[in-house]
This record gives C-alpha cells, structure tokens and sequence, in this order.
C-alpha cells in the first residue's frame, strides 16, 4: 500500500509544480508585456501617436492601476475565460479566435496521427536493426532532416510540389471562414507534412534509443534464457516498458507542434493560432498576443505533465522505486 | 570571464595528474570520421560566403537594378540570377544576406554556453538547496518554446539584434545548463576534486580547472546543437519578418519577401533556402561527428 501513496505524492508534486510553472510563465509574460516597457501605450500605438489615443489605450490597459491590480484583473479574465478584447480585430480574443483554435487542432489531429505511428515504427524498426544498412541511412537522413529549421522544409516542399518542378498541390492555404480546415483537404496536405517531417526524425530518435534501452535489459535476457517465447517476451515483457516512452512520444509530438505552427501556419497562410501569434506580435495587439502565449504555454507544460505521470504509471520499476 | 582569478595558495603546485598515455580529445577523434570533414567544409564555405561575399558582390546592397522578379536577362542592368521583390539584384542580396544571421546566432551561442557552462557547474558542485533552486529556474524558462520567448520580447522592444542574440542566448541557457549539470554530477564525486579541495583551491578553480575539462566533450555536442537550433531559430524569426533593418539583406527575410515572386524568378528563394539548409546540415553533421567521438571515448574509459 506504501507502494500506492509514493506514486500519488509523486502526481500531486509534479501537479503542484505544473501549476507553479504556470503561474511564474504567466508573471514573466505579463511583466514583458505591460510592466517592463516604460510605456505599453506608446510602445503599442508607435512614438507618432496623438495624445489622446494614447490615454485611452493607457486606460484602456488599466495602466493607471498599481502592477498588482493590473496582473490580477488579468490572471482572472484568462481563468475565468474572459481574456478581454483583441485591439486590432476590435472584438473579443474568444470570437476572433475561436476558428482559429479548431483550424489549429485539426492540423495537429492531422500531424499527430501521421507522426506518431511513424515516428514509433521507425524507431522501433531501427532499434531492433540497429547498426544495419537500414539503421545507418536512416539515421544519417534524419540527422540531415531534424537540422533543417521548418520553414526551409516547407519552402523546399513548395518548390518542388506546388510551384517549380511538379503543380500538384496548392501552396497556401484556402480555408474560408466559417467552413472548417477539412472544406481544405488538398491544402491541408503540405502544412500537415512539414509538421511531420519536422517531428518524425526527433521523435523517432528517442524512440530507438529507448527501444534499444529495453531490448539490452537483463530482464528481456532473463526472459529469453529462462525459454518464454518471442512473441511472449515481447508482448509481456517488453511492451509494458516500452509504453512509457510511448506516452512521452505523444507529449514531445504536441510540444513540438505548439512551437512548430507558428511558423508553419505563416509560411501557408493557414488561419490558426500560430499565424494568430505572428500577425498580433507585427501589430503589437498586447492582449492576443498574452492570450495566445499562454495558450500554448499551457499545452506544453501539461503534455509534459502529463507524460511524466503516465510514464511513472505505466512503468512498474519506477513505480516501485517510490516508496 | 576567462580570467582565472589567481589561487589564494598558489605556492601549492597543481595537483599532479597521473598522465597515463592520454586518450585523443574528442575533437582529435571527431575530425578522423568523414561526417565531420565534410560537415565542417560545407560550414566553412557558408561562413566564407556569408562573412566575405559583400566584398566581391557586383552592386550595392540596396541598389536597383531593374523591375522586380525578372528572371536573368529582363533586368536593366545584367545579372546572374535576377532580380529580387524590390528590383534589387538577387546574388548581391544573397551574398549580403548571410552575416546578419551567421553573427547573431554565434553570438547567442557563445552567450548560452558560457551562462550554462557555469549555471550547470554551480549546481553540479553546490547540489543541495542551490542546486534545486538553479534548476527550477531553468524548468520555468523551458516552459516556453524558445520561438515564443522571442516573438514576446520582439514584440514589445522591437527586433534589434542585441535584444534577439539576448533572447535567444539566454533561452538556451537551460538547455545547455541540464547537460552541463548531469556531465558535472559524476566528476564531482571523484577523487581529485575531493584532493584539489584539500589542497585549498578557491571553487571557481574547481569548477573551471578540475570540472570543466571532464564535461568538455559533452559540452562540445550541445553547442553544436544549439549552434544548429540557433541558426535555425534566428533565421525562422528573419523570415517571419522581424529583423533588425527590414531594408537590409538577410536569408531569412529574403525567403519571406521573394516567395511571392516564386513563378517569375525562384532564385531571391532558392539561394537562401540552400544556404540556411547547408549551414544547418552542415553543423548538424559536425555536432554528430563530436558526439559519434565522445560516446566512443567514453566507452573506450568505461571499459577501462
């Protein structure tokens, strides 16, 4: 029973961290945006603007108020799912994002379902071939790809499918508004594969590399000398360790996504929240921008969170070391 | 930084190091593998390129030399590969455009290296309570993926090249500071760190002269890393559209501004793009090549 209440202080710890972590990302976003510039207000509008619209995005801001007031009137709108107004669109961050949010999710759905598989067969296919002609090009292919930055990807992608060599596919995307991202598919294709080329190599290398981890173990040896059959020590013996790795495969596939689509949605025009980001930060609308840093903030930090747990749970060594 | 601060016991000679037939440093083992060399041409001619390429450009950074995106041949004055979004000529753009984002992103690295280097040591040495707090430090500056860090302060201070070298060095201190720490652990716990406390040495000369040198490999493998992710980050952030001087040459911004022009004259694109790819590749294949050496070294003192 010991062995039960080391494993819930262990998710009540890293609970209790996540939502630390949280909140000091928040403070540092809020203090970058509204507290640390001398004057948000003018920073926002330019050194060129008049006098009054200055005073009322001032008052707009709350920046009459003491930083207390200000950061908890904002910590409450975000909670509360009230996060204010976006200044550019000139409506509620909610109304203007909301499509957004579903366009950036299918995305990711996409990639996710592409990538994951991928990125676990692979590795997993190169674990158990390791060091084989197959391992070594692979490995060599995506030690080249994982160094290319994403955009380089998709341009080269654009080149060669949709505007130099081959016309097949469109090189931005036409989602119109109101219909959902699959009205698109045709132009979902490109988006969707630079955010799995981009994953696939990184992911599959911690894939191998764990793979390799448990195939070498002594308890797989163990297994095999004592004569259980592959296919039992496979399935009994090496799967429940492996899943571990499986869940933080997940994890670092959407903590990789949350970054990749600002710069993904960019270069194909795709109206998710990473264009979102990119558009708000060139015209400085401080509370999309807020917004939208925490959005993905969160996402991050509670597919960690989250893999850490599952990985615990899942792993009966780690879950017996604590007591 | 890199002055030692003199010992207080410096009549005490250097604890003597039992010099056993040294093995070959990591990057003595690194440049025998192929990966290496040819990583290492490819990033030499690139920086070539991108440092020295403004002196032998055929026409000014900003001078016109025709409509925009006219292929070869259909631009005012004759070009190698044509004209740019604005009509400025693509290969003196493309031979301008290099050093902006070569200079910040070795400057972001070297800044990383040298805060994380010490940040990972302090912890390693200190452990305990120092430790714990350095570390969470680190946790909540990973909590943000490095592009959005930069986007945030871009936003509110603009895209100048201090304030990007800044962000970006100072996001990847983490980074480094975890691989440094984990390195570092194991040292602390051998001998001839207990002996140099012994003799006296002052902690900053643990750390530099006694720790360093044992974490030396691994440290080598992340900055190549981080030099590869820099590169890319800087870049990525050029292209889109934040830069320090939106009218100066830059690849990054060059791919972003000459997209349009794509069907009419592809080369403002495709030159940028193969430089930004095989500066990459390239440090990436010299990043494999040094941590392919040190996993091989230290095997070689595990067996040992």
């Amino acid at each position: 029973m010991s062995n039960n209440w080391g494993v819930l202080k262990f998710i009540a710890r890293r609970l209790l961290l996540g939502v630390v972590t949280l909140f000091i990302v928040s403070l540092v976003v809020f203090a970058a945006t509204q507290l640390l510039p001398s004057d948000p207000a003018q920073a926002i509008l330019g050194r060129d603007a008049n006098a009054a619209s200055t005073a009322a995005l001032r008052e707009k801001l709350g920046l009459d108020h003491t930083a207390f007031y200000q950061y908890t009137h904002w910590l409450k709108g975000m909670v509360t799912g009230d996060p204010g107004d976006s200044f550019n669109a000139r409506q509620p961050i909610l109304d203007y994002i909301g499509d957004r949010v579903v366009n950036s999710l299918f995305l990711l759905f996409l990639a996710s379902v592409i990538s994951i598989p991928l990125s676990l067969w692979l590795g997993g296919y190169c674990a158990r071939k390791r060091d084989t002609t197959f391992d070594n090009v692979v490995s060599n292919a995506m030690l080249a790809v994982a160094s290319l930055p994403e955009f380089v990807v998709g341009i080269i992608l654009v080149l060669l499918l949709s505007v130099r060599v081959w016309h097949v596919l469109p090189a931005v995307s036409t989602i119109g508004i109101g219909q959902g991202p699959w009205s698109d598919m045709r132009g979902m294709i490109l988006p969707t594969a630079v955010l799995v080329i981009g994953a696939v190599p990184y992911i599959s290398r911690v894939v191998r590399a764990s793979m390799i981890e448990v195939l070498e173990s002594d308890y797989i040896e163990m297994a095999r000398l004592k004569g259980a059959p592959e296919s039992v020590v496979l399935r009994r013996h090496a799967l429940p360790n492996a899943l571990g790795p499986v869940f933080q495969v997940i994890a670092l596939n959407i903590a990789y996504f949350a970054a990749g689509v600002i710069v993904v949605e960019a270069l194909f025009n795709y109206p998710g929240i990473g264009g979102a980001l990119r558009d708000a930060v060139r015209v400085r609308d401080i509370p999309v921008i807020q917004f939208l840093v925490m959005v993905l903030a969160t996402v991050y930090v509670v597919t960690n969170l989250a893999a850490d747990v599952a990985t615990v749970l899942v792993t009966p060594r780690l879950r017996t070391r604590m007591q | 930084m890199t002055t030692v601060a003199p010992a207080p016991t410096t009549a005490v000679p250097d604890e003597p190091e039992i010099v056993s037939k040294r093995p070959p440093g990591v990057i003595r083992v690194a440049f025998r593998m192929w990966r290496t060399r040819v990583g290492m041409i490819i990033v030499t001619v690139l920086v070539l390129f991108a440092l020295f390429g403004r002196y032998v450009a055929p026409y000014g950074e900003r001078e016109a030399v025709g409509l925009p995106f006219k292929p070869r041949g259909e631009t005012r004055k004759s070009t190698l590969f044509g004209s740019a979004n604005v009509g400025h000529d693509v290969w003196t753009r493309f031979l301008y455009g290099g050093k902006p984002i070569l200079v910040a992103a070795v400057a972001a690295t070297a800044l990383a290296l040298v805060l994380g280097t010490l940040v990972g040591l302090v912890a390693a040495y200190n452990r305990g309570r120092l430790d714990d707090v350095l570390m969470r430090i680190m946790d909540v500056i990973l909590a943000l993926p490095q592009i959005i860090t930069a986007l945030i302060v871009i936003s509110m201070f603009g895209a100048t090249t201090k304030l990007i070298v800044l962000t970006v060095g100072l996001s990847t201190v983490p980074r480094i500071a975890r691989v440094v720490r984990g390195a570092a652990v194991s040292v602390v716990e051998r001998d001839f760190v207990s002996a140099a406390e012994s003799l006296g040495e002052s902690r900053f000369r643990i750390l530099l002269s006694e720790l360093l040198p044992n974490v030396s490999g691994a440290l080598l493998v992340e900055a190549n890393l981080r030099l590869t992710f820099s590169i890319g980050l800087i870049s990525g952030i050029a292209f889109l559209g934040f830069t320090p001087d939106p009218g100066a040459a830059n690849w990054g911004l060059m791919i972003n501004e000459n997209r349009k022009g794509l069907a009419s004259n592809h080369w403002g694109v495709t030159w940028p793009v193969i430089a930004i790819a095989l500066l990459t590749i390239g440090t990436g294949l010299v990043g494999d090549g040094f941590s392919r050496a040190a996993a091989g070294i230290d095997r070689a003192k595990g067996d040992s």
